[in-house]
């Protein structure tokens, strides 16, 4: 569908290898091609003890299914790697002090840069947040921003996530595959180390505890074994050497939050929770949860409990406010954008909506709280027909959509059956806000390894790849 | 540490122990039967097996008839039982993963490539025609869990609540398959000192690891009542009665908490009776009505467990 000249992340043309990449075109070049097939089986395995899988549902052989790991990295230079930092940087802190304002003061409405209905009609609006003051007025204190790279290069935003990110641990584990099966590579590259992402996320969580307690208990909130994300949560808990807990670990008492322990009660301060908003408590929330913690939203507005991510974020990177996260960053920190969003036309606006019933079929039409690919219109691939089914839609009630031009995603070589080919892929830095921004240097590169796919997610057959950001 | 986490680790441990008695069991009926080919023997011999794990009622339901393959492979590998080995180490596997955070790398991936492995063995040729190398695997597997645990684990409560599980359940185990071995031989035998059947009761003490250690300690003919003082009251047969009791209350010891102080009681008083306990007593009163009490006390003691540590009440 990718009309626009493809943007390789290995090759500037068919003869020329970019510089970043030379070492490991000539050490290609080197390794006999039964060594490298060793080597993907020797991978396979080593993710499939280690049981580094996503559940499936409703298995009766209880198959769990390997992430697939490529093995070839994508490889980021140094000064690249330094923009990405600044422009993420700038974003994440707009975001929330965006948080805190709509939570606030709400100035950013009054002075109609965003229009107020749309924000306090959302959903992910949560009004039970309003007023209430976070350690360090920060809210997105993990936020996974997916960037991508179209055309000549350039690299968009093309989501924020700021709610339960996930794919931090394949990062960590990519990297130690990597380590382990090619350790000359890296004798080859001075690549800057991921490692030590598990510390920062620790000390962000102690960072946001409620104030006055010296030495904060944190635990994180899973939803269980059965999750498919289950191994993140399980093994971030214990790199981080904290108690990997379930809703009905934790109970509330007198607006104070304990788990169960074989010695009795223990009291917990900061939650690093894995579930969504709407279930972390049955009476504040969705009442049929059981995956949550009774009285937990009491708790927490009255201060005894940290919860991370903050309720509420979901407004922030919800489809309808994305269009406006340049907008922030000009309003709250006077500073222009570093990184750039998608272009996007927001349905709302008549003249947006008129263009875009006039270009449907070259256009991508997304529902604004639609998510995982549900909702979605991909004009160059659509027939007449559904092109046509959801132009009624979309005339019904324009609020509900946004629309992007159909990116040519960037492509980097990855081993598939034919052999080395070129693959579309994306990048998600994880970004940590406590005390101070921090970020481990890259993120998670996902591939789309379907020949022509642009979608990169797990549960459609996306795989991820060991992301290396140069130390110059 | 978490009550869920405890018990989670509690049954791990005990689900991969069950398996590996289960292997010994009919590791040792296999071989028996290779003296004793008479039909009614060996149906004798697997009907017994089958009543001491619990599961002649729903063997019979599924099959009517006991025979040696299909008892194998009801015990081995019958996805409907969940007593049998392969939904044994599913649970276990089960039970780590929920806590696999909890547990070093090494100790969670030896439970899963062992949850993965068993796949590997083909389900019709093992139960009639190589049992033996499946036997090992299972009896492997578990030794192999034991050690990477005692390995590599901070030896802190998530470690006693591992051990507590492993113990609790060995005592249990041992008493079912001495119990089976005295029933299926003459009621009496034990009283009698009779030499009897000498392959029954070597087969009985390979079934345990303990044949060797028989020679080492008593240097002398195997005699039902030496077996029997062996597996119950000897503190350094690391199978015997004794020892898995001792363990279990100095476990408990460990990891005492308001509420158990009774469960410790009672785990010293077992412990007690064994220590002090004289074998003769023990076959005077009879020696399944021995076992029996002892199970019923064992049971009654992971009751009272699970109660103090591993379920915690609302807000207590």
């Amino acid at each position: 569908m990718a009309t626009a000249p493809l943007f390789n992340e290995m090759h500037a043309d068919d003869a020329t290898v970019r510089p970043h990449y030379s070492p490991y075109a000539e050490w290609l070049a080197e390794t006999p091609g039964e060594r490298i097939l060793e080597k993907r089986a020797e991978a396979d395995t080593l993710f499939r003890r280690a049981g580094i899988t996503f559940a499936v549902y409703g298995d009766e052989t209880g198959t769990e299914r390997l992430i697939p790991f490529d093995i070839v990295p994508r490889i980021i230079p140094a000064d690249e790697w330094s923009g990405l930092q600044r422009g993420l940087r700038q974003r994440v802190t707009a975001l929330n002090a965006f948080l805190h304002d709509v939570y606030h003061d709400q100035d950013i409405l009054k002075a109609g840069k965003i229009p107020a209905e749309q924000v306090l009609c959302n959903v992910q609006y949560r009004p039970e947040m309003q007023g209430l003051n976070l350690p360090m007025d920060v809210y997105a204190h993990i936020a996974g921003i997916d960037l991508v790279r179209a055309g000549a290069g350039e690299y968009y935003v093309l989501e924020d996530n700021l709610r339960v990110p996930s794919g931090v641990s394949y990062m960590l584990e990519d990297r130690k595959a990597m380590m382990r099966l090619f350790p000359e590579l890296f004798a080859r590259y001075s690549v800057a180390p991921v490692e030590h992402y598990p510390d920062l996320l620790l000390e962000t969580l102690r960072a946001v505890a409620p104030g006055g307690v010296r030495d904060p208990t944190v635990v994180l909130l899973t939803p269980g074994a059965h999750n498919s994300a289950y191994f993140e949560h399980a093994f971030l808990a214990q790199q981080m050497g904290i108690e990997l807990v379930e809703g009905q670990d934790l109970f509330v008492d007198d607006e104070i939050v304990y788990m169960r322990t074989t010695q009795g009660p223990q009291r917990v301060d900061v939650i690093y929770r894995r579930i969504d908003d709407d279930f972390l408590d049955p009476l504040a929330f969705r009442p049929d949860s059981m995956l949550g913690v009774p009285g937990l939203l009491a708790a927490y507005r009255a201060g005894r409990v940290a919860i991370s991510n903050a309720v509420g974020t979901g407004i922030a990177d919800d489809k309808s406010t994305y269009p406006f996260v340049p907008e922030m960053i000009r309003f709250y920190l006077g500073e222009e954008p570093i990184l750039a969003n998608v272009p996007t036309w927001i349905l709302r606006k008549p003249e947006d909506l008129a263009y875009v019933l006039d270009h449907l079929g070259e256009l991508v039409v997304k529902e604004v709280h639609g998510a995982g690919g549900y909702g979605m219109l991909i004009g160059p691939r659509a027939s007449r027909t559904e092109i046509e089914a959801f132009r009624a839609r979309i005339v019904a009630d324009p609020a509900r959509y946004i629309a992007q031009p159909t990116l040519a995603l960037s492509a980097c070589p990855t081993f598939v059956e034919s052999g080395l080919a070129p693959r579309h892929v994306d990048l998600r830095p994880f970004v940590l806000s406590g005390r101070d921004i921090v970020m481990v240097p890259g993120g998670l590169t996902r591939v789309a390894l379907r020949e022509g796919s642009l979608v990169v997610n797990s549960s459609q057959g996306g795989g991820t790849k060991d992301t290396w950001v140069l130390a110059c | 540490m978490l009550s869920r986490t405890a018990d989670h680790l509690y049954w791990m441990s005990r689900y991969t122990e069950r398996a590996e008695n289960l292997a010994r069991m009919l590791d040792v009926n296999c071989r028996m039967t290779l003296l004793r080919q008479e039909e009614d023997v060996v149906r004798r011999r697997w009907t017994s097996t089958l009543t001491t794990v619990g599961q002649l009622e729903p063997f019979l339901a599924a099959h009517g008839v006991v025979t040696q393959a299909s008892a194998i492979d009801w015990i081995s590998f019958e996805r409907s039982n969940p007593g049998s080995i392969d939904q044994c180490l599913d649970r276990a596997r089960d039970n780590a993963h929920a806590v696999r955070g909890t547990l070093t790398s090494e100790t969670w991936e030896t439970l899963n490539a062992t949850w993965l492995e068993i796949r590997r063995f083909k389900r019709d040729t093992v139960s009639s025609q190589a049992p033996g190398d499946f036997f090992e695997w299972v009896k492997f597997r578990s030794h192999l869990a034991r050690g990477v645990i005692q390995g590599t684990m901070l030896q802190d409560d998530a470690l006693e609540f591992t051990l507590l599980g492993t113990y609790l359940e060995r005592a249990d185990n041992t008493a079912r398959i001495l119990d089976a071995r005295f029933e299926f031989l003459a009621p009496e035998a034990a009283k009698s000192d009779d030499a009897g059947d000498y392959y029954e009761w070597s087969a009985l003490l390979r079934s345990v690891s303990a044949f060797e250690i028989y020679r080492k300690v008593y240097r002398d003919l195997i005699t039902p009542r030496r077996v029997a003082e062996l597996l119950i009251l000897r503190e350094a047969m690391p199978r015997s009665l004794r020892h898995c009791m001792s363990r279990v209350q100095q476990t408990l010891v460990k990891v005492a908490n308001s509420r158990s102080a009774e469960t410790l009681r009672r785990a010293g008083e077992i412990h007690a009776g064994l220590q002090y306990g004289r074998i003769e007593d023990a076959l005077e009163e009879g020696l399944r009505s021995y076992l029996s009490s002892f199970l019923e006390r064992t049971s009654d003691l992971g009751a009272r467990i699970a109660r103090d540590f591993l379920v915690s009440e609302a807000t207590s």
